[in-house]
């Protein structure tokens, strides 16, 4: 992944609180096998029952922050949320709360989840509705958003925060590590279960009857 | 810290491979779970780095969240495309994979601890937020996304912050009728969908020691929608009596050994729990969702609420929009709302217990006409349990429609799914919009709660029925 350092854009507005990942993307839009191709999974029921929906207003495309109430990201572990936010064209989230899930896949991914306190996020969606045009920028250098005149400091998992700094690869950095993996599994207890791969035959069979 | 420590705790210090300074700790996973929805980006991540799985025998994989209940084909081309990929990969990488139809295959959160894989002390991961059900047998287990799963498939652990600690102490006895569903429910209720965020919860007390390992893997599951990262109860005689002789349960002086050992696993006298919530069970009556997320719950007996009534301004405006997804007004009795689905499933209650109690219920009486009723499975293990014991008889009897298994309708992603608004009430986990489709009503219930709910036709506990 390349490095991500400062993200400055334009912001929209989602006054809701709650916004589990099953309203993000539903189940029925996650079924492509890539990574690619899910933007149009985006709030799709919503986009698609009300025409005022905010991502419906043809103004606001170009917008790269999205800014929602709390608790954004609950529920289902489905990183197609975190793709299709990103395929839409963001590159931040900001939020009081986040689901946990929805934060590590976030950031694994390169998406900003920038959690600031309520009454931040409230002005800031003040100051968005009243001046569509103003942009907020993300500062992951300093962690640090700033908007007009007012910043704000926020927390980000350091961890993170390291390898969005570098572009690197969480995977390399721990297979790097193969030494202290093989050392901790030398002492793994003996009678942990372990599966055996078959050959993938029919296995199938089914006893009694199926009704529908 | 001192020295006591909690059982999450015990359970995470003995999986840290490494641990630096402002860094999260590399933890061991010791089982991994996967199935075909959120692995085919992990795989194919795999392949694009040239990578091999690290260890297959130490991964488990199932056919679930796609098939249909109704037929071995896969008809629908993108279900059959999913499933494919994940046939490939198992094949490719020699990992263990339990297809639609085999004796095994089940949903990933019922098939692991059916036959054994899930044990006392173990870290479990799956690409999958219902991870948290394996923590009733006293393992850490959590679920993640898909660029954890490809972290796992490659290194066979994680890097990752430790959780908070949590205590939910169950105080009183639970009232007769009332089970672990209604548990999670109350829980739910009060504390909220953030509750518990960043912790594990361990559950203790009287109501908990006497839940079957069934019944604890039904509050463990919706951990998750208390926001928290896992929940887990100490291992115990209840623990042990329902591992032995299963198939992947250790044998001989392994099972002593690991018995041994799993008794050490609880939480230290004097350790200090991050926070501690006490739910009175004794008052404790089956609970019923009537919103959009899963603190949106009451008792069956009462009231859809007023949003009016509510100081929360937040609350009150997410509740004005439940309602109206919901097609609710306030004040109207639970009791009174018809029902048009009933499901009985999914990795929360598709357990031979779950299927049982609803059989109970069903037994000698009919489905209400006009009403459609699903019985799916969690397994194949637990259906062929459940045609042994006469259950499928009776649900096919009552004209309800026996299924095989699969996560169905807990999920729009299969073609088990409700059409336009239909209500329906729904043993499994989320009632968030859109979940058992795209304009579908759902009420949460526990499976008692379900089949009394067909008979009548409208929301019902079995104490109402004649
Ligand atoms: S039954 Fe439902 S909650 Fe459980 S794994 Fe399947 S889709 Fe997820």
């Amino acid at each position: 992944m390349d490095p991500i350092t400062v993200h400055s854009g334009r912001t929209v507005v989602l006054r809701r609180s709650d916004v589990d990942t099953d309203q993000i993307i539903p189940a029925d839009y996650c079924r492509l096998p890539g990574r690619t191709g899910f933007a149009k999974g985006l709030f799709a029921r919503w986009r698609a029952a009300d025409p005022g929906f905010v991502l419906n207003d043809p103004s606001v495309l170009d917008a790269t922050v999205l800014l929602a109430g709390p608790r954004f990201g609950t529920g289902s572990s489905r990183e197609h949320a975190v793709w299709a936010l990103q395929e839409w064209g963001f590159s931040v989230v900001i939020a009081p709360s986040f689901g946990d899930i929805f934060t590590r896949n976030a950031l694994k991914n390169g998406l900003l989840v920038v959690r600031l306190p309520l009454d931040v996020v409230d002005e800031l969606m003040a100051a968005a509705e009243a001046d569509p045009g103003r942009k907020v920028t993300v500062d992951l250098v300093d962690c640090r958003v700033s908007s007009a005149s007012s910043s704000w400091d926020f927390e980000i998992e350091k961890r993170a925060r390291y390898l969005l700094l570098h572009g690197y690869d969480g995977i390399e950095m721990t297979l790097r590590d193969a030494a202290e993996v093989a050392a901790h599994e030398s002492r793994r207890p003996y009678w942990l279960p372990r599966m055996v791969g078959e050959p993938a035959a029919d296995r199938r069979v089914v006893t009694g009857s199926v009704s529908s | 810290m001192t020295g006591a420590l909690t059982l999450a705790e015990k359970l995470w210090e003995s999986h840290v491979i490494q641990r630096g300074e402002d860094q999260p700790d590399l933890l061991y996973v010791d089982l991994h779970l996967v199935h075909e929805a959120t692995s085919s980006q992990a795989f194919d991540g795999i392949r694009t780095a040239s990578r091999r799985v690290r260890r297959p025998d130490l991964t488990l994989a199932v056919e679930d969240h796609n098939v249909p209940t109704d037929s071995l084909t896969i008809r629908d081309p993108v279900s059959n495309m999913q499933v494919g990929m994940l046939r490939r990969n198992c094949a490719d990488h020699g990992i263990r994979l339990f297809q639609h139809g085999e004796p095994q295959q089940g949903i990933v959160h019922v098939v692991g601890p059916e036959i054994g894989a899930v044990q006392p002390g173990m870290t479990v991961l799956c690409g999958d937020s219902h991870t948290s059900t394996h923590g009733a047998f006293g393992a850490l287990a959590f679920g993640v996304g898909t660029s954890d799963v490809e972290h796992v498939l490659a290194t066979q652990t994680l890097e990752i912050s430790q959780f908070g600690t949590m205590l939910v102490e169950f105080v009183g006895e639970l009232p007769a009728g009332v089970g672990a569903k209604d548990l999670a429910l109350a829980m739910i209720a009060q504390i909220g969908t953030s509750g518990g965020q960043g912790h594990v919860i361990e559950y203790r007390g009287p109501a908990v020691s006497a839940l079957s390992m069934e019944a604890r893997m039904t509050l463990c599951n919706m951990s998750v929608e208390a926001g928290a990262r896992a929940g887990l109860i100490a291992p115990d005689e209840v623990t042990m009596a329902y591992l032995e002789g299963r198939e992947h349960a250790p044998v001989g002086s392994g099972w002593q050994d690991a018995v041994e050992y799993w008794k050490t696993l609880r939480t230290d006298e004097n350790a200090v729990f991050d926070r501690v919530v006490t739910v009175d069970v004794s008052e404790l009556a089956p609970f019923v969702t009537w919103g959009t997320n899963p603190s949106e719950a009451v008792p069956l007996s009462g009231v859809v609420p007023d949003p009016e009534t509510m100081t929360d301004p937040e609350r009150e405006a997410a509740a004005r929009r439940s309602l109206d997804y919901m097609g609710l007004a306030p004040g109207t009795p639970m009791r009174d709302l018809d029902i048009d689905v009933v499901f009985v499933g999914s990795c929360t209650n598709g357990r031979i217990q779950d299927l049982r109690a609803a059989a109970e219920v069903l037994r000698g009486r009919r489905v209400a006409a006009g009403v459609q009723m699903l019985v799916v499975p969690g397994s194949m293990a637990v259906r062929e349990q459940a045609e042994a014991e006469g259950l499928a008889e009776v649900f096919n009897g009552a004209g309800a429609q026996w299924r095989l298994p699969g996560c169905s309708m807990c999920l729009g992603m299969n073609s088990d799914r409700l059409r336009g608004n239909e209500r329906c009430a729904s043993t499994s986990n989320r009632n968030y919009q859109g979940r058992q489709g795209p304009t579908a009503r759902t009420h949460l219930v526990s499976p008692a709660v379900a089949a009394a709910t067909a008979v009548t036709g409208r929301l019902a506990s079995p104490a109402e029925l004649t």
